[in-house]
């Protein structure tokens, strides 16, 4: 069926396009112990994509679709992802900022992206679909150890200096609009969790919204507002900086289709 | 799914599977080569399937990038002692640090290497091996509780002097299944094998 393909696309393209975007850290971070832990996160995520994206081709049974495809292939409109994880690190939208990448903004992101795939995964684990919940049950125990990096570096900075708290209230400022799109129902999700294939992430707010609430008020940050516009990222309708993204991401696979190294 | 068949002539019978185990043996972890496949609990089964014998593995993180040469190195082994059997990956249940033997616990601290102090938890199959005194509570990869457990750190003996004098100094080490501690004792860091 379309939708449990697509529901597994969604969490596909979530992991491989926030796994691009940190990958940008590598050679970067702010310190050693950083640019490895963000190095080691993406290429959780990055596996995890290709675990999903391989489920999907197996799903499609058209002999050609591949991982490679799905990952490389496809263009914006075709990408699935919340569009909160394919912004820059950086709270001014520019799609060029590399210059101004703001390690704040990667570690609000990254944690109230995790804090909402524990919940995810967890439900996932006893999904109809036997082989995406042995991928759910894998991905659990590594999203545990995303979200506590990221909820230690959010008291961290939080609770730091004038500077880091100013940066980490202002990227969950910016963020926090983002993640009304978890919430927001789409007919592949809906139609996912009607067959037991997938969950409704809404069902997590409450724990979400209370596991959040927490973090920000041990990190002495206000609670951001989160209204305003809801991004569309999960139905085809990105940002400008997705394309970006995916012009880096897939130039080597599309100037050299099916090349093997 | 991939597979990789041995490239072999003859077809081998059943009794082959002892052999089959008794060969890969000799199979190590690329990263950490004081260990084998059957110790860190990688090698799963060896079994008759309907195309032939079949060697089972299970990946360990989803992007360790260790796991492809694992299966080749698998694939090699049986090739070169002239067994005819397909390498096959398979996902459930989730690999678990429970799964790593007394033997491989023992072997990656004298690397230097801190094994898991506490059962991962959730993993079926796995056997109990807190030996360890936690300094908080552990934390299990249940949503419940997580709230609390978050900033939990567990109490790691050093590999090299023994203390319990240590401390996080990262949650990733050099490789995602590790974290990097320092020990405040004899002021070594060194890395710990995180559960899984």
């Amino acid at each position: 069926m379309a939708s449990h393909q697509d529901y597994v696309l969604l969490l596909a393209d979530n992991s491989l396009i926030l796994g691009q975007r940190n990958a940008e850290w590598c050679g970067h971070g702010p310190i050693l112990e950083e640019d490895l832990a963000l190095a080691n996160n993406s290429l959780d995520l990055i596996g995890q994509a290709r675990m999903l994206y391989q489920h999907v081709a197996a799903l499609r049974k058209d002999g050609k679709t591949s991982e490679d495809l799905l990952a490389y292939f496809r263009d914006v409109p075709e990408f699935k992802n919340y569009t909160l994880l394919e912004l820059p690190h950086s709270t001014a939208l520019l799609p060029t900022a590399r210059g101004d990448r703001d390690y704040a903004v990667t570690i609000a992101r990254n944690y109230l992206y995790s804090a909402l795939m524990v919940h995810v995964w967890s439900a996932l684990q006893t999904s109809t679909d036997a082989h995406l919940a042995a991928i759910a049950a894998k991905s659990l125990k590594e999203v545990h150890y995303h979200l506590r990096h990221a909820h230690d570096w959010v008291l961290r900075m939080g609770d730091g200096t004038d500077e880091s708290h100013a940066r980490i209230q202002a990227a969950f400022d910016y963020l926090m609009p983002f993640t009304q799109e978890f919430w927001t129902p789409s007919s592949m999700e809906t139609a996912a969790t009607a067959s037991g294939v997938g969950v409704d992430a809404s069902a997590f707010k409450a724990e979400w919204d209370a596991m959040v609430g927490d973090t920000l008020q041990a990190a002495t940050l206000k609670p951001p507002r989160s209204e305003g516009f809801v991004s569309t990222g999960k139905f085809g309708v990105h940002s400008e900086h997705l394309g970006f993204l995916l012009a880096e991401m897939q130039s080597l696979a599309r100037a050299h289709p099916e090349a093997v190294w | 799914m991939n597979r990789i068949t041995a490239s072999v002539p003859a077809p081998q019978d059943a009794h082959d599977i002892a052999a089959i185990w008794a060969l890969l043996e000799a199979v190590t972890d690329p990263e950490i080569p004081v260990v084998n496949l059957r110790e860190m609990g990688i090698l799963r089964e060896v079994r008759q399937g309907a195309a032939g014998l079949e060697v089972v593995i299970t990946p360990t993180y989803s992007g360790c990038p260790a796991m492809a040469q694992m299966e080749a190195d698998v694939a090699a082994a049986l090739s070169a002692a002239g067994i005819a059997a397909r390498v096959v990956t398979q996902l459930a249940p989730a690999w678990t640090t429970d799964w790593m033997s007394v033997e491989a616990r023992n072997k990656l601290r004298a690397y230097g290497i801190a094994p898991p102090v506490r059962n991962a938890g959730a993993a079926a199959g796995g056997v109990a091996q807190q030996t360890h005194v936690m300094r908080f509570a552990p934390r299990q990869f249940s949503v419940s509780g997580l709230r609390q457990g978050l900033s939990a750190q567990d109490a790691v003996p050093c590999p090299q002097c023994g203390s319990d004098n240590t401390t996080e100094i990262s949650h990733f080490g050099s490789t995602a299944c590790k974290a990097l501690y320092r020990c405040l004792q004899c002021r070594e860091p060194f890395d710990y094998f995180k559960p899984y």
